[in-house]
């Protein structure tokens, strides 16, 4: 065998080489995967558009038997939604029609269908009252979670594993079960249809879900930067704020959206426990379809305006929620 | 700056004992080893020195002062983990600083420590980086930087170079090597790499089984290990323990049929020692094997092992029983040799069996 010394490498290695070049049959693969995620995404997807579609519809084009996807949209059902009408008796309607100079526009659309705006509906104050009992009780459910969790995970409790169980324990039974007992007991404390009930009836429930998730999360980060902290001059409570929870923050996203969808969707015990006062969402988009006729358009419109919080939190989120709704198999 | 004392510290995990009670003082400026196998005690002696694990018994006293129930914050002590454990989302520089910040420093002079810590550690360049996007050894020198920003009353390293890389391993052996000779600072430095211990060290303190075994120089534990397991467990190979029986000055090994005869200054102290017993333990260091044709002991090469500037020759000297000696490497030595040779008179040491103890020589030695 000929050394080195000798005679050199024969011929010098100019071209690099490492083979950037993707297989055809790589790239078939990778595009296939493409358009078929895009087929799956519409799918999943067409419940949303028809029912964006729906809200935007006349009261003719909802029930034209095969369904339009072409129409004129017309914000009639935003005009049911929104507002109190009655009907105009047949000779005030042609008053009406022959003189509509200082109408509005709402007013101009309720005409148009022969009726009369008598005032706001009540979805608006519904969709306030949801928005103020499941944004209190998502918040408190994932500060106290994470204070839990975080005794949980890292200090020695007598009977941990048992109070772990018990916790999760509330959650085994259906909520339905236990409506009517919760209602006797709300009418004895005066929390029928109070803000205060709710908030607490959601982030008990969400409270078990909570302490779990955040524990898993928590357990994730080494205790060791919590004893260099320790050791750096930090208290145990300043430790938690500066180490911890810069590093749970995927972690408190996922458990907020998680619990904060829970609280926002809840009907059977908002149905059961509100009826004016603190009355949310839910329950009174369904009990749309009961007076004056199906509204379909309004009932969209309804559920497109009770979309849109949970979605924009999620948006929000969206950066972390990647990584913790993976439950860390995902990592940077 | 400061000295540590223990006094009769243990820790208990439940009935078990994780470290048996302890006293060990450790001088100012000192570079205090603990050297074991995993799961002596080590580690959580120096936990419980941290104030990161609180003790079952006993008192800490750090430069004179009671610090056995006081928070770890409160001790100042700096603690240097195995993995580091640099807060993955802060900056290098806000690594560096957070111990500063803790004790609320104004902003020009946290900047002045962190510059001149960094340049103390060549770490200039990295203070902009996060630690994910760092070597294990930088990740290991931000890890100092940070320890030593608070200029402390001593510092704590448990493993700190057992997630190196071997070669990188040595030469931050010598950079905080070199760190303890400028700062002059009180250190304790946990580790089971008895080489690592050797090199660093100026005493070391041997556990085995939740108890310390010996503390001496790297010489004393070296040349003068105190029992069997302190035997074994320095040097590469540990030392060759050779069980046989004492009479009459003369040590009959098992096996080839060695006999031994013991040198000048061990008699008294060996029948004192075996305290009427005749079971002794031979005890060698490869090195103090010298090959000699006339040499009153023999053996069988069993194998060979080049080691660089030496070789080690392995010996069986009875069915069960290798030996290890030291030799010139230039000269082979096939397979099934017998080999004569002799102990160097100087290095043989002896052990009971029974108590596993060294035998202390007479003085007059």
């Amino acid at each position: 065998m000929a050394s080195f010394e000798e005679t050199g490498p024969r011929t010098p290695v100019v071209e690099p080489t490492r083979v950037d070049k993707v297989h055809p049959r790589a790239k078939l693969g990778k595009s296939f995967r493409v358009i078929l995620t895009l087929i799956v995404t519409f799918i999943m997807i067409i419940p949303v558009l028809v029912m964006i579609m729906t809200a935007f519809k006349s009261r003719a084009d909802i029930v034209t038997p095969p369904p339009k996807v072409l129409f004129h949209p017309t914000l009639e059902g935003f005009l049911y939604l929104f507002t109190d009408r009655s009907l105009f008796s047949p000779s005030n309607l042609e008053a009406a029609r022959a003189n509509p100079g200082n109408l509005d526009y709402w007013q101009k659309l309720a005409l148009s269908v022969g009726q009369k705006i008598n005032g706001p509906s009540d979805y608006v104050g519904r969709l306030k009252n949801s928005v103020i009992i499941a944004g209190t009780s998502t918040i408190l459910s994932v500060i106290l979670g994470l204070f839990a969790a975080y005794a949980f995970s890292r200090f020695k409790i007598a009977g941990k594993d048992d109070l772990l169980f018990f916790i999760l324990s509330t959650r085994m039974l259906p909520g339905v079960v236990v409506t009517i007992p919760l209602f006797l007991l709300y009418k004895q404390l005066g929390w029928n249809d109070t803000h205060i009930g709710m908030i607490i009836l959601y982030t008990v429930f969400n409270l078990s879900f909570s302490v779990w998730l955040l524990k898993g999360f928590i357990d994730e980060i080494p205790i060791e930067y919590e004893e260099a902290a320790l050791v750096d001059g930090y208290t145990r409570l300043q430790a938690f704020f500066k180490i911890v929870l810069p590093q749970a923050v995927n972690g408190i996203a996922a458990t907020t959206v998680f619990c904060l969808i829970f609280a926002w969707n809840e009907y059977a015990f908002a149905l059961m426990l509100t009826s004016q006062k603190a009355r949310t969402a839910p329950p009174s988009i369904a009990t749309m379809l009961g007076s004056g006729g199906l509204e379909w358009s309004a009932i969209a419109a309804g559920s497109l305006g009770f979309l849109i919080p949970v979605a924009i939190v999620t948006f929000v989120l969206r950066d972390y929620l990647l990584r913790g709704v993976t439950f860390g198999a995902v990592r940077k | 700056m400061s000295t540590i004392e223990l006094r009769q510290v243990e820790k208990k995990f439940g009935d078990l004992h994780a470290v048996k009670p302890l006293d060990l003082t450790i001088q100012d400026g000192e570079f205090i080893v603990l050297l074991g196998p995993s799961g002596c005690g080590k580690t959580t002696t120096l936990r419980m020195i941290s104030g990161l694990e609180t003790v079952s018994g006993g008192t800490i006293w750090l430069n004179g002062r009671n610090v056995t129930w006081l928070h770890p914050s409160a001790r100042d002590i700096a603690f240097v983990f195995q993995f580091y454990a640099l807060y993955p989302h802060l900056t290098v520089w806000r690594n560096i600083a957070f111990p500063l910040q803790a004790q609320g420093e104004s902003r020009e002079t946290v900047d002045k420590r962190v510059t001149e810590v960094a340049q103390l550690l060549r770490i200039e360049h990295l203070l902009g980086a996060h630690p994910g996007q760092l070597s294990g050894g930088d990740q290991q020198r931000v890890a100092l930087a940070r320890a030593l920003v608070r200029r402390p009353a001593a510092f704590l390293m448990d493993e700190p170079l057992g997630a190196l890389d071997a070669d990188f391993r040595e030469s931050m052996r010598s950079e905080i090597k070199r760190l303890h000779v400028l700062q002059h600072a009180t250190t304790v430095y946990v580790t089971h790499d008895q080489i690592e211990a050797m090199a660093m060290g100026d005493r070391i303190v041997v556990m085995s089984e939740a108890a310390i075994q010996q503390i001496g120089t790297p010489s004393d534990v070296y040349n003068d290990p105190s029992n069997l397991f302190v035997a074994r467990f320095i040097g590469s190979p540990g030392m060759n323990l050779v069980p046989g029986k004492y009479a009459d000055r003369v040590v009959q090994m098992a096996g080839l049929d060695n006999r031994y005869a013991v040198p000048q200054g061990w008699h008294t102290a060996l029948n004192k020692g075996l305290d009427g017993g005749s079971d002794i333990v031979v005890g060698f260091r490869p090195e103090a094997a010298q090959i000699n044709d006339r040499g009153s002991l023999v053996g069988k090469v069993y194998a060979s092992e080049m080691q660089g500037s030496s070789a080690v020759l392995h010996l069986t000297i009875n069915e069960n029983e290798i030996i290890h000696i030291r030799t010139d490497r230039l000269i082979p030595y096939p397979i099934d040799t017998l080999i004569h040779f002799d102990i160097n008179p100087q290095m043989v040491r002896f052990f009971n069996p029974k108590t596993e103890a060294a035998i202390k020589p007479e003085v007059a030695q």
